[in-house]
């Protein structure tokens, strides 16, 4: 039988990350669906601790540790010299989480993708800075406390919409995936693997200790970040052909905020409008994959 | 062959002959020459390279540190403000020991906007563990780039090829155009200690912490320590294949000077000829070039200045707060040194006002008449008053 999700592992045991890291099961699966012929470009984030220290290494891939900002570009040229020395095998990954995509990086990004230079490039979003303490991203989702949005001063500005922002460069390839759908993650990467020129994946990885929560609901956390349509799961091809991949069942936000410290000051009517917000949000992604609301359209059920 | 080249053409011609394989760019005057050529040389085939045209210099120099680390020669060059931007990927460059060439033609920073030349952008980065050479004309200006790539390969450092802007970047020259074979003789294909592969996963550039951090430091001091040495190896050979040498440091009548003018870059041929005509005057003066900076080469310097009574050094670049940054170096460089010459520190020519033989022979007569120096720098050739606005 062909198992959908490898039984091989190209990430050891004994890596450095938190219990219940939803970054490190992420990179499991992407490893997964990937394979041995993969390099990975890892600017600074969580990852660099993950992935362990001289002389330990916990990916059965080469690693380049690279600059915060430089993920877009580092790639480019790992790619240009396996394409001078005649390698078209291999698999060149950007691994950086949501500071290195959203902000910092996203200029190199942006660069790459224009260039449409032949490379995926991961974003495990993890919604905050928590290499260095969880600080406030262009990520963090509206009404978060983080360590720079703290008390009063929680985040009342909305998370950037980073998949629409590359589906804005036209291309070739964007999704949504998450943690908690490991075959619709396996997919999507097999699916990316196969697409030539820039390749965007935004997933979605929990993390327990910036998020304040219990590491055992790491997975249930990601899995109603979808199911509450605040993560859709969505695929966007050359920048016009949408593919919502999952159709929510009508659960609410509330459910979801409420088992995180980092939404614990918030109050009723807070939540309330962040429902609104989410509606809206969802109603444009229909709207754009040509989904009437309530309709059936071209939607894939993976669970 | 010889040919009229423009001075950024000549490290263009030397970036073709060495078989670059990927070159990435931004532009930036004075610099742009040098890559709009090599644009020409990868579109018309003449060099088999990748060229990425990024976003960026900080990205320019991101993208060679991939391209370096799965096992290509590289390169790129910048000017002022762009190597500023690429400040913290030349630490990351130097670390990951690359052999990265970059050619940097001087310019001033900015404010005001500046586009003529001026160290400070390359010296400011002294730090960042790049090998630093400084070019007089534009045969060496090739010559220099040749020897980069070889000498870069050798020590697993990156090297910084510095030109004048304008003086030397957009100045035409006879230059004598080395033969493909003869190149391909010096500079054999890249073959790196280690590189990306899928075959042989490893971590690079990872966490590294106290335990293993300050080794990792060391070796690259120790290998900054070899390049004296082997740029003069490499420069053997370089000789008997091309039948030019230019040392680490070119001393001219260095051994019986009383004062010694010390320059870098173009002000160099300027001096030349002030030192003939004060030699036909009988004055006991010799010039010595700095061609070397990083390393510093302290030996070879005490070795030819140590005879002498006073340097004048002539500094276009300044540090502020301190003062003139060779002068600065030379200094520190003979402190210990029981009997040493005065240092006398001028700045001169920064954001490319001119240096011409009368403000050359300025610092020296000052120098000859001045006891000893009275500050650490004397701005030389300042307009008094400043220009009205
Ligand atoms: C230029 C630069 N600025 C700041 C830092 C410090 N820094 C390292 S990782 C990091 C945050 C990373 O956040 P993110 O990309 O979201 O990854 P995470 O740690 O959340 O996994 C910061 C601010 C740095 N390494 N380089
Ligand atoms: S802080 Fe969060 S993302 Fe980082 S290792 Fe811990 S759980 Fe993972
Ligand atoms: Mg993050």
């Amino acid at each position: 039988m062909e198992l959908s999700v490898q039984d091989r592992e190209y990430m050891c045991s004994g890596h450095v990350g938190c219990p219940g890291c939803g970054a490190a099961i992420a990179m499991r699966f992407v490893l997964k669906a990937l394979g041995e012929k993969t390099m990975m470009i890892v600017p600074a984030c969580c990852w660099s601790i993950i992935a362990g220290p001289y002389p330990q290494s916990t990916l059965k891939v080469p690693v380049l540790h690279t600059a915060f900002e430089t993920g877009g570009a580092v790639a480019s040229g790992v790619r240009a010299a396996l394409d001078i020395k005649g390698d078209r095998e291999t698999t060149v990954v950007t691994w950086a989480g949501d500071g290195g995509t959203f902000d910092i990086g996203f200029q190199a990004l942006s660069g790459a993708v224009e260039r449409n230079e032949d490379f995926i490039y991961v974003c495990y979003d993890n919604e905050a800075y928590m290499n260095t303490g969880v600080q406030r991203s262009s990520s963090t989702p509206y009404g978060a406390w983080t360590t720079t949005t703290p008390g009063q001063e929680w985040k009342k500005l909305r998370k950037k919409n980073i998949v629409e922002a590359l589906v804005a460069h036209r291309i070739p390839y964007a999704a949504t995936a998450s943690i908690a759908f490991p075959e619709d993650l396996v997919r999507k990467v097999k699916k990316a693997k196969a697409v030539k020129g820039s390749r965007f994946l935004h997933i979605y990885a929990s993390c327990p200790t910036g998020w304040r929560m219990p590491s055992e609901l790491a997975v249930k956390i990601a899995r109603m970040a979808v199911q509450t349509n605040i993560f859709p799961l969505y695929e966007v091809e050359n920048g016009v052909r949408y593919t919502i991949n999952y159709m929510p069942k009508g659960y609410l936000v509330r459910e979801y905020f409420k088992l995180q410290g980092r939404f614990k000051h918030l109050s009723e009517a807070d939540l309330e409008q962040i429902q609104q917000m989410v509606n809206e949000d969802w109603e444009l992604l229909l709207r754009k994959a040509g989904v009437s609301p309530g309709a059936a359209g071209p939607v894939t059920k993976i669970d | 062959m010889k040919k009229v080249v423009e001075g950024s053409h000549a490290v263009s011609e030397a970036v073709r002959l060495c078989r670059v394989q990927v070159i990435s760019a931004y532009p930036i005057t004075p610099q742009t020459h040098i890559v709009e050529l090599l644009s020409e040389f990868c579109s018309d085939g003449s060099l088999n390279a990748k060229f990425l045209r990024v976003e960026s210099e900080h990205s320019a120099m991101a993208a060679l540190i991939g391209a370096a680390s799965a096992g290509v020669r590289t390169f790129t060059a910048t000017s002022s403000q762009g190597l500023a931007l690429m400040h913290e990927l030349l630490h990351w460059a130097s670390g990951a020991r690359l052999p990265i060439v970059m050619a940097e033609v001087n310019r001033a920073l900015a404010p005001g906007w500046n586009i003529w030349t001026d160290q400070t952008d390359s010296l400011a980065q002294r730090d960042t563990g790049w090998i630093q050479l400084y070019c007089e004309d534009a045969q060496e200006a090739l010559d220099t780039t040749i020897q980069a790539f070889r000498l870069a390969e050798t020590v697993f450092l990156p090297v910084m090829v510095v030109l004048d802007a304008f003086f030397l970047s957009h100045t035409y020259e006879p230059v004598d155009i080395p033969d493909q074979a003869d190149v391909d003789r010096f500079l054999p294909p890249f073959k790196p200690a280690f590189s990306l592969d899928t075959a042989h996963p490893a971590a690079f550039n990872q966490l590294s912490p106290p335990n293993v951090y300050m080794e990792m430091r060391r070796d690259l001091q120790d290998a900054m320590e070899a390049a004296p040495e082997v740029l003069e190896h490499i420069e053997g050979q370089f000789q008997s294949l091309f039948g030019r040498r230019y040392g680490a440091l070119e001393a001219v009548q260095c051994d019986d000077a009383e004062i010694i003018l010390v320059t870098s870059g173009t002000i160099t041929s300027t001096c030349r000829l002030l030192v003939e005509k004060l030699r036909a005057q009988g004055e006991k003066v010799g010039l010595l070039k700095m061609r070397l900076f990083r390393p510093f080469p302290y030996e070879m310097l005490k070795r030819r200045v140590l005879r002498a009574r006073k340097l004048a050094v002539v500094d276009r670049n300044f540090s502020f707060g301190a003062c003139g940054i060779f002068a600065q170096e030379i200094r520190a460089a003979l402190c210990n040194e029981p009997k040493r010459p005065l240092v006398f520190g001028y700045v001169a020519g920064l954001g490319g006002r001119d240096v011409t033989t009368d403000i050359l022979e300025e610092i020296y007569w000052t120098t000859k008449t001045t006891a000893h120096p009275e500050s650490e720098s004397v701005w030389v050739g300042l307009q008094q008053p400043a220009p009205a606005a």
